[in-house]
Parts: structure tokens; C-alpha cells; sequence
């Protein structure tokens, strides 16, 4: 790689060959305006704001761009000459008469000191930089856009003005655009209530969340511009330890295991059918998770607690028992919502100066130190009201500017109903088991209760094992709990798991099928009756037998047999007509 | 030394069970060689007074077929027992109730009513039913009374053994009559009581020589409906055969003529009801899981009380509803 | 006098008989009539066990299973529903009315069901009268008694 020496505003600089002056600029740290330049594409120098003066120190001077100036052994380039100054000057005024009211263009201005642009504010918002074309076309891959028409009807269109057909939605040209001309919207026109918390992260690489395990970020090869057009790549030159491989692929192990723990976990119930509370319709209504999120000091608001419009809120209603309780969704209770209400409230009234408002059917402060905590927050000003929350409404007119959103509930301590004006609802909706859990339960041969909670062995004596022998239950897939007694369960079924293994010998169930080959004719009635494959037809004797160590002694062969050759352990057919005669005797 | 005593009786029998006998061909010679033949109501002329007039257990072996059904079986399996060493449950009729037995489906007035009074082919206006009973010029006549409930020999007499079959194989018969000898002639110990001769502990399976394989069952066929594969499994064709729950020593002979076993050689050893027995391994090897279509596939099993107890019904632990 | 019936009930012990179970530990209140025989899963009930137990005096036959999909071996109840199946047609012809014969799927967690259940059978048997199989007898001095008496 051949390299040249040149100069930038009197600093030395060592550059390959190939660079232009913006990157020896960038390399030695001095700042030159671009309003048209991407690093990961090819200089377009439509903007005409990064010109330099450039000379050969032999007395010849041009005015050139420094995103594509070719730099070569010598060059002397100077960025704030007053020629070069003025330049940009006219080029950015000239811009102006066409984009004025752009924030990115009038800061700019302040910067070249024009006060008024001489030749008059125009109020289109696209500044024809082509970085959207070029994107789409160079990274993306689509070419799904281009300047269309010429002078001064030159503008960035689709083909033929239409929707277009090539367009992969990925977004890239909304992201680099530099004035907010292009847009990602809602075709729908539903409102995307905290869109970042509501529907996290829609960037093709992110990280799941802070505390994923490993912390590291993936790809959605279904976002991923790559993944759709085979171009783009740009993670992988950003990249310097070169950690990003797009040729991995899903693989599929199987591990021979003599032990599952469950630790599935639970969804949280989706309060969108329970349109009387307004989610997903009305802004500012957000469930408890997403308070959590926006909360959280690595969360889209960094921590502060903001409504949609980036206000603080002034009052907040908390409601309990979203889902839970309820007859209409789900009749358990969920266990941790009475709680982290109560920490809701006491964050809230850490972060801000708004007014809380709990409303709630009972108090469920079970655990240690819980009680204290709830009596700690009622210290604290937080208003609990004792009634569920009848419905949401949109603050009318009549009350003017009191509040956005209106809960309205029945107050059963005063026995009164209230209106109560807020600017933010939180819905501390239902823990509910997984979608899956009952396809999961069926894999596994454990069974699986009404809600979808997974039923353990003895509600009482056995929460975390299960009737089928190996598979261990932990944490909420069980049941709603929280963190306290979730460590306990893992804790728990970790040391079931190692007892079990640790055994240099399992004892078996004494109640297992036994065929007698004196009397079995191999007729092989039985040969498909076992859903654990434990019968097999001995070619060589002409019998079948039963495998002792996969059966599970559940007897459904032995009453196939019409030879009367299985006999069921413990459960033989004389143990049973004695048991009849015993009964009606 | 005196022969031995052999008496050969038959109850409610349809008298195959005395031709199978005769069918052991040159081997009868040997018997009456062997044997003193003091009793054979079939094949010779014999009275019950002969046997009223012998002394307790001076037959050393009586061969017994024939289900008891009425006054008359039942007082000469009580007589032939107490003047017995030796008594046989010979054949299916004694050992099940077999054909005969098929009346507990129904009951004696039933019976009398259908043959005397109301059979198709009856000539009209006649109407007399025979009675216990009947005075005649020459005095009175009796009828032994005809029982209600088909019964086994085992369920009125102490037997000691069994030799099942519809009639038992000639070649069981003749192994059954060398192993008689042998013990007689040479001292063996008799086997345990309650023994099955002439028959294996297994079931018909056992000597079937068609491939096996996995049942999955979506329609029964009665045998006319198809032409069956030799060398196939007659359940996986589709027909009910009751082989599987059925005791061998027959040597599978219907079966490989293609007709599926009716399971005339009785119950297999470790069964209390034949019956019951195939009707689960058949439900078991059903290929449905819907309701309505296991009772269509169901529907196809033509008659499934004489299917599945054509041969044992008075063994089995069916019992008639009171009326 | 109202007859009290006498049911004999296969239950299988991860599903019914947990549940009646369940019924027991929450104190529910039901007809004692029926007579629990625990088996491992509905699918080990041999239809000789239903025919014994009308043969030995019962009035009526219960057989309870998990609900199909939770059978804790998979398919036994499959295997019972079908065989439960056959056997009524075999009291059917018998003239044993198949409906006392009844197969239901109580899961561990319905309790209430099984009470619901329990009692529904049992006054359905009762309203039934009683089974009345006549016993063949077969002792021979009952045989000579019995023909003696009814020409049996």
C-alpha cells in the first residue's frame, strides 16, 4: 500500500494513496463541515459546504471538495482560508434560498456567520445530498430510489413517482437522512404509544437487553439489510476485532441429558383487549414492563420519566390487577404486582414531583419486610385508592388542560366514585404462562394445569419436581412468583438435578411389565401399545418382551394381551378381581 | 391283571367329539385292546344301570364330552364321577359349554317357545311343547328336565382334567390315549391335577405360520369378502381371528386354510374370559382416537357376543340380567 | 327403601384419582356408593375387570382417565376409550344396559368434577334400580338346590 505525505492547514500527514482530503482531515482531528458525505460510501460532493483551498506550495491554488480531492504527494491543503470560507458562505446561502427552516442548515449558518441568506428562504426540507440514493443504492442494494426530473424540479423520487416494488423497508435512507425530509410512519394511522419502549428495539442489530447472557449483540437476519439484498455490511467494517461472521447459521444440537430443569418463564398479559383502559389507543397508557424499561438508566429515556411528548407527568395512575383476578381474563392472582406497584410509586416520587395514585382491590405485602415497605410508601404521599379502576378516558374539553388522561374508579373506602386527572396509567397487568407451555408440557410428559402453569408433584411437598422422573421445575413457569422465592425454586431444583445425578445407581419403579415367554406366541398385539417403545419382538425366540428400565408400569399392554402373557407388576390382574370380590362380597 | 376301564360319555353334544375319537383311525384297536371298554352310549349299547351297578371307582378312566344342560347330564356326570378314577373334560362342550352354551344368550322358555311354537318352519296349529312328564297308555313317561343355564362339566363335578378342542385333533387324541398307556402300563406319575392335555400353554400364534406384523385396524371383513393372502396375517387383513386368545395344539389348521380361528380350543391358560380377553386386544389395535369413528369401525364387527364367545359363554363371567 | 348402588370405580392414579383426591382434601361432600380401585393409568382397565364386576354384584362401572393429550403415559386413555367401547356392546347384547357402564376423564385438578360425576352416577344407578345378574351357581349343591327350586 503506497503512501503519500501531505499537508492539511500546516499538520503532516502520512495517507494511503487511495484517501481523500476529508479523511486526512478526520485523521489529524480538524473539522470540516460535510453535509453530504457517509463514510461507508463513495463521496458524492453534492452539498458543496466541505470546499478547501488546495495548493501545490508552488503558488497554484483551486478551491476543491474534500470528500473527493484525491490527495497526493505535496498537497497543501488549507480549510478556513478566507476564500475557502466564503465559498462554503454562498454555497450554504445558496442552499438556504431553496431549505431554510432546516435546524441542521440555520446551525451551519451560525457557524459561517450569515445572519440572512441574500437570496431569500425557501421552505423545502430536502436538500438534494443524494444520501439517500446513494444508501440505497451503494449500501442497501435495493436501488430502489434516484433523483428524478432535472433544475429545479430535481427531487428524490421512487420510480415513476410510485410506490415502489424494490423497496425493502429497511429504513436506511430515513436514518441517513440529515434534515428528517424522509420519514418512517404508521401506514395504519395507530398512534405508537412510546413506540421504543412498546416495541423495543427495530434496529436489525441489537442487543435483547442489558442483561442478556452472553452480552452480546445479534443479528435479525429478517431486518438485516444484508440478509435481504446481499449488500450493505457496514457492522462488519465498523467492526475491529472482525466478530462478525453473516454466513452463521442456526444449529440445531441434541444433547443426551438426564435431567431438564423448566425455567420457561411467563409473557405478560397484552391489555389490549381490555379496550376500557385505553392501551395502545390512548397515549401515555403503558403496562408495567414498560415502565420498567423507561425507568431503567440504559432505557430509551435514560433513566428520566417522560410521557410520549417528552414532558414530565404530573400525576400518575398505577392499576392494579390488569388481567389478574379477573373472572373475564385470568381469575389467579399474579403476586408481584401489589409490590412493584408500591416501588413504582416510590421511584416516581424519587425521579419527580408528580402525584401517584394506586389503585387497588387488596394488598398483597406478603413477603419480609413487604408490610413495611407499603406502610413506608403511604409515608411517602402516594394515594391509594381501594377500588379497581372501572375505565380510561381521554380528558374532554370542559376540564380544559387539567389532565390528559381521566381514571375513573370507585373509591369503596369513601364510598364515592372519582374522577382523578393524570398525565400517565400504568397497568400492572397479569403474569401469564408462555404460549407454548402446553406444547412444551406434552414434549416433556409433564402436565400442565388450566392457566398453563406447569403442575408440579405435590402442591405442598414437592414444588419442584415433577410426576415424570428427571424433569424439575423452576421459577414462574411454575406458578407467579417473584425473585425471592424464584432463586429459592432454582436453587432447589439444582440440588434435585445433582442428587439424581450424583446417584451411582437409580432405583427404579417395582412396577413394570413383565412378559412371560412361556406364554407369549408372539402374536404382536402389544408391539405398538407402548408410547415409550419399551416392547420388542425377539426375532430369534419369536416372543416379545418388555424392557424394563423404559417402562413406565403403566399396564395398557397388559390388558392387550390376549394370552394373558404380560403381567403388570404390583398391579397383576388376580390383585385386581380379588380387590372386586373384596368390595362386593 | 384286568384292563383297564375306559368309559366314554357324551351330555349336550353334537357327537364330534366320539368321531374325532373314531378318527384316531388304526390306533382304536389299540384301545380296545388296551382298555376294557365298560361304557360308550354312541358307539355301542350300553345302559345307565351298568353303571349304577359298578363299584366307586372302578372306571379307571372316563372321557366325558358334552355340556350339562339337564337333569339327565348332570345326574351321569355325578355318577360317572363317583364311579371314576380318572374323569376328562373331553372337548369344548364339557370344558367351556362350547355350541350348546350359546343358549345363555337367551332362556329356556325362549328356547321352547322359538322351537315348538314360533319357528318358520313349523307346521301351524301344533303347539304342544314336551313335558317332564307324559302319561301314555303304557304309563308314565319322563323327560329329563332341560336346565335353564348351559353349564360346564367342571362348574357341576370335580374333573381332573382337561383335554380341550372342537372337537379335540385326532393327533392329540392319540397322544393323549400314549401317554394314558404309557402311565398305566409303565408306572408314570399322573400329571397335576386341573392339567390341560393335548394342548400347548400358548395360543394359536404359536403354530400359525403366517408373517406377523404390527396391527393397525380401520374395518373389519368377514372371510367371504376378500381373498386372502397366504402368507399374511389374517387380523392385519382385516378379519377377526381369535387365534391370539386362543390355546394351540390344533396346529392351526384353519388358518392356513385361510378361514380365521373361531377359538375352539378354549381359553389360553392365564385368561378367566376369552372373550373379554379378544374384545380389548381387538379395541387395543383400533387405529382411531375419535369416538365416533372407533363406534363406525366398531359397527363393522358383525355379531361381537358370538365372535367373541362362540365357544365359551358358560365359562366366561357374562351372566344373564334377571328378569 | 331407596337401594343403595353399588359402583366399582377404576380410577388412574395420576389424573382421577388425584382428583378425587383433590375432592377429599377440599372436603367435598359426594356419594360414598362408589368403591375406588386405583390402577396406574385408565388404559390397565381390562374389560374382564368391568364383566367381573357386574358378575361379582355391582350396579354399576365406573372408569375415570385424564382428559386425552395429558395421559402421564401418553395414549393409555386412547387404548381405554376404545376398549370401554367394545365392552358396552358386549352388555349391550348381554341385555345390560350399556349406560351403566359410564367412562369419564377427571383431571388432578378437578375435584369438583369428580364430585359432580360421583354423584350424577350414583343417582342415575340408583333411578336404574339394582343390576340383579342372575349368579349361575356352580357349586353342585347349589346347582341341585337351584334345579330343584327353578328347573335352573
Amino acid at each position: 500500500m503506497t503512501t503519500i505525505k501531505m499537508k492539511i492547514d500546516g499538520r503532516q500527514v502520512e495517507l494511503e494513496k487511495e484517501l481523500f482530503v476529508l479523511d486526512g482531515a478526520r485523521a489529524l482531528g480538524i473539522h470540516i463541515p460535510t453535509l453530504c458525505h457517509y463514510p461507508y460510501m463513495a463521496p458524492y460532493a453534492a452539498c458543496r459546504i466541505c470546499v478547501v483551498e488546495a495548493r501545490d506550495g508552488k503558488g497554484w491554488s483551486k478551491i476543491v471538495t474534500a470528500c473527493n480531492y484525491p490527495v497526493w504527494d505535496g498537497l497543501e491543503i488549507h480549510t478556513s482560508t478566507p476564500q475557502a470560507m466564503n465559498t462554503r458562505r454562498v454555497n450554504l446561502e445558496m442552499l438556504m434560498s431553496r431549505c431554510a427552516p432546516i435546524p441542521l442548515l440555520q446551525r451551519l449558518a451560525e457557524e459561517f456567520g450569515i445572519d440572512k441568506p441574500r437570496w431569500g428562504t425557501g421552505k423545502d426540507t430536502c436538500i438534494l445530498c443524494g444520501l439517500c440514493v446513494r444508501v440505497c443504492d451503494e449500501v442497501v442494494g435495493a436501488h430502489a430510489l434516484a433523483f428524478g426530473d432535472r433544475g429545479i424540479y430535481r427531487s428524490v423520487a421512487t420510480a415513476f413517482w410510485e410506490t415502489s416494488d424494490d423497496c425493502i423497508l429497511c429504513g436506511a435512507c430515513a436514518s441517513v437522512c440529515p434534515t428528517g425530509h424522509i420519514k418512517m410512519e404508521e401506514i395504519h394511522g395507530r398512534s405508537i404509544v412510546h413506540s421504543e419502549i412498546s416495541l423495543g428495539s427495530n434496529s436489525a442489530i441489537s442487543l435483547s437487553f442489558r442483561q442478556a447472557v452472553p452480552n452480546v449483540p445479534f443479528i435479525d437476519p429478517q431486518k438485516c439489510i444484508h440478509f435481504n439484498t446481499g449488500e450493505c455490511k457496514v457492522c462488519s467494517k465498523v467492526c475491529p476485532k472482525e466478530c462478525i461472521h453473516y454466513d452463521d447459521q442456526d444449529q440445531f444440537e441434541e444433547y443426551e441429558v438426564g435431567a431438564v430443569v423448566m425455567a420457561t418463564g411467563f409473557d405478560s398479559f397484552d391489555p389490549t383487549p381490555m379496550k376500557q383502559y385505553g392501551y395502545g389507543k390512548y397515549p401515555n397508557v403503558i403496562t408495567a414492563e414498560e415502565f420498567e424499561v423507561m425507568n431503567n438508566a440504559s432505557g430509551p429515556t435514560g433513566g428520566k420519566i417522560l410521557l410520549q411528548n417528552g414532558e414530565e407527568p404530573r400525576a400518575i395512575a398505577i392499576l392494579h390487577c390488569i388481567g389478574s383476578r379477573d373472572q373475564n381474563y385470568h381469575k389467579y392472582c399474579s403476586r408481584v404486582c401489589c409490590m412493584y406497584a408500591f416501588k413504582f410509586s416510590h421511584l416516581v416520587k424519587e425521579k419527580t414531583s408528580a402525584e401517584v395514585y394506586q389503585l387497588y382491590i387488596d394488598v398483597r405485602s406478603f413477603g419480609k419486610g413487604y408490610e413495611e415497605f407499603y406502610l413506608r410508601i403511604l409515608d411517602e404521599n402516594v394515594n391509594v385508592i381501594r377500588g379497581k379502576a372501572a375505565e380510561v378516558v381521554l380528558s374532554g374539553f370542559r376540564r380544559g388542560e387539567e389532565g390528559h388522561l381521566l381514571v375513573m374508579c370507585e373509591d369503596t373506602l369513601i364510598g364515592k366514585f372519582r374522577e382523578i386527572p393524570v398525565d400517565m396509567v400504568i397497568l400492572c397487568t397479569a403474569l401469564e404462562a408462555r404460549k407454548d407451555a402446553k406444547e412444551m408440557a406434552r414434549k416433556l410428559n409433564i402436565s400442565v394445569g388450566a392457566d398453563g402453569w406447569f403442575i408440579e408433584a405435590h402442591p405442598k411437598l414437592a414444588p419442584v419436581s415433577t410426576t415424570t422422573e428427571g424433569v424439575f421445575l423452576a421459577g414462574v413457569c411454575q406458578g407467579p412468583k417473584d425473585i425471592p422465592d424464584t432463586v429459592a425454586q432454582g436453587g432447589a431444583a439444582a440440588s434435585q438435578v445433582l442428587e439424581l445425578l450424583c446417584q451411582g445407581e437409580i432405583m427404579m419403579d417395582a412396577a413394570y411389565a413383565v412378559i412371560d415367554e412361556a406364554l407369549c406366541s408372539g402374536c404382536k398385539m402389544c408391539n405398538d401399545m407402548c408410547p415409550y417403545t419399551a416392547i420388542a419382538f425377539d426375532d430369534a425366540k419369536k416372543v416379545s418382551a418388555v424392557n424394563s428400565a423404559l417402562c413406565k408400569g403403566c399396564g395398557t399392554c397388559v390388558a392387550a394381551c390376549p394370552a394373558g402373557a404380560i403381567m403388570a407388576r404390583h398391579f397383576t390382574d388376580e390383585q385386581i378381581y380379588a380387590q372386586i370380590e373384596g368390595m362386593l362380597s | 391283571m384286568a384292563k383297564p376301564k375306559l368309559a366314554i360319555y357324551w351330555a349336550a353334544s353334537c357327537g364330534g367329539c366320539d368321531i374325532a375319537i373314531l378318527d384316531i383311525e388304526e390306533k382304536i384297536l389299540e384301545v380296545a385292546d388296551f382298555f376294557d371298554l365298560v361304557f360308550w352310549p354312541c358307539a355301542m349299547d350300553f345302559k345307565y344301570d351298568d353303571i349304577r351297578k359298578m363299584e366307586g371307582k372302578s372306571i379307571t378312566l372316563t372321557l366325558f364330552n358334552g355340556a350339562i344342560r339337564s337333569d339327565e347330564n348332570y345326574e351321569i356326570a355325578k355318577l360317572l364321577r363317583e364311579k371314576s378314577v380318572v374323569l376328562c373334560a373331553f372337548g369344548s362342550c364339557a370344558s367351556e359349554g362350547c355350541i350348546p352354551g350359546l343358549a345363555n344368550f337367551t332362556d329356556k322358555q325362549s328356547i321352547m317357545d322359538y322351537v315348538y311354537k314360533t319357528s318358520p318352519s313349523l307346521e301351524p296349529g301344533n303347539g304342544v311343547v314336551p313335558q317332564t312328564n307324559v302319561k301314555v297308555p303304557e304309563g308314565t313317561l319322563h323327560i329329563p328336565n332341560l336346565w335353564n343355564t348351559v353349564r360346564t362339566l367342571p362348574q357341576v363335578v370335580d374333573v381332573d382334567y382337561i383335554i380341550p378342542g372342537c372337537p379335540p385333533q385326532s393327533n392329540q387324541i392319540a397322544a393323549v390315549v400314549d401317554a394314558v398307556v404309557d402311565i398305566l402300563k409303565n408306572g408314570k406319575p399322573l400329571p397335576p391335577k386341573g392339567t390341560v392335555l393335548g394342548a400347548s400353554d400358548k395360543c394359536c400364534c404359536d403354530e400359525c405360520k403366517r408373517q406377523r406384523n404390527v396391527k393397525k385396524i380401520k374395518k373389519f371383513i368377514r372371510p367371504f369378502e376378500i381373498v386372502t393372502d397366504p402368507e399374511v396375517c389374517l387380523m392385519e387383513q382385516g378379519m377377526i381371528c381369535l387365534g391370539p386368545a386362543t390355546r394351540s395344539g390344533c396346529g392351526a389348521k384353519c388358518v392356513a386354510a385361510g378361514v380365521p380361528c373361531r377359538g375352539c380350543y378354549g381359553l389360553p391358560s392365564n385368561i378367566r374370559d376369552q372373550g373379554a380377553s379378544m374384545a380389548s386386544a381387538l379395541a387395543s389395535v383400533i387405529d382411531s382416537i375419535d369416538e365416533a369413528e372407533v363406534e363406525r369401525i366398531l359397527d363393522t364387527v358383525a355379531d361381537p357376543l358370538g365372535t367373541f364367545y362362540r365357544f365359551s359363554l358358560p365359562a366366561s363371567m357374562l351372566r344373564r340380567v334377571q328378569q | 327403601m331407596s337401594f343403595e348402588p353399588r359402583i366399582v370405580g377404576f380410577l388412574c392414579n395420576w389424573c382421577s384419582y388425584t382428583g378425587a383426591d383433590l375432592a377429599g382434601t377440599a372436603r367435598m361432600k359426594y356419594a360414598p356408593n362408589v368403591m375406588t380401585v386405583r390402577v396406574m393409568c385408565s388404559g390397565r382397565v381390562d374389560p374382564a375387570f368391568v364383566l367381573d364386576s357386574f358378575r361379582a354384584g355391582a350396579d354399576g362401572v365406573l372408569v375415570c382417565g385424564c382428559h386425552f393429550g395429558d395421559c402421564h403415559y401418553v395414549e393409555g386413555n386412547h387404548k381405554c376409550m376404545r376398549r370401554i367401547a367394545i365392552t358396552k356392546r358386549i352388555l349391550k347384547g348381554m341385555g345390560i344396559p350399556p349406560e351403566r357402564l359410564r367412562l369419564e376423564w377427571v383431571s388432578a385438578s378437578e375435584g369438583a368434577r369428580f364430585q359432580e360425576v360421583v354423584d350424577s352416577f350414583t343417582e342415575q344407578i340408583r333411578a336404574m334400580g339394582p343390576m340383579r345378574l342372575k349368579e349361575w351357581a356352580f357349586v353342585p349343591e347349589q346347582v341341585e338346590a337351584a334345579t330343584a327350586a327353578h328347573g335352573e
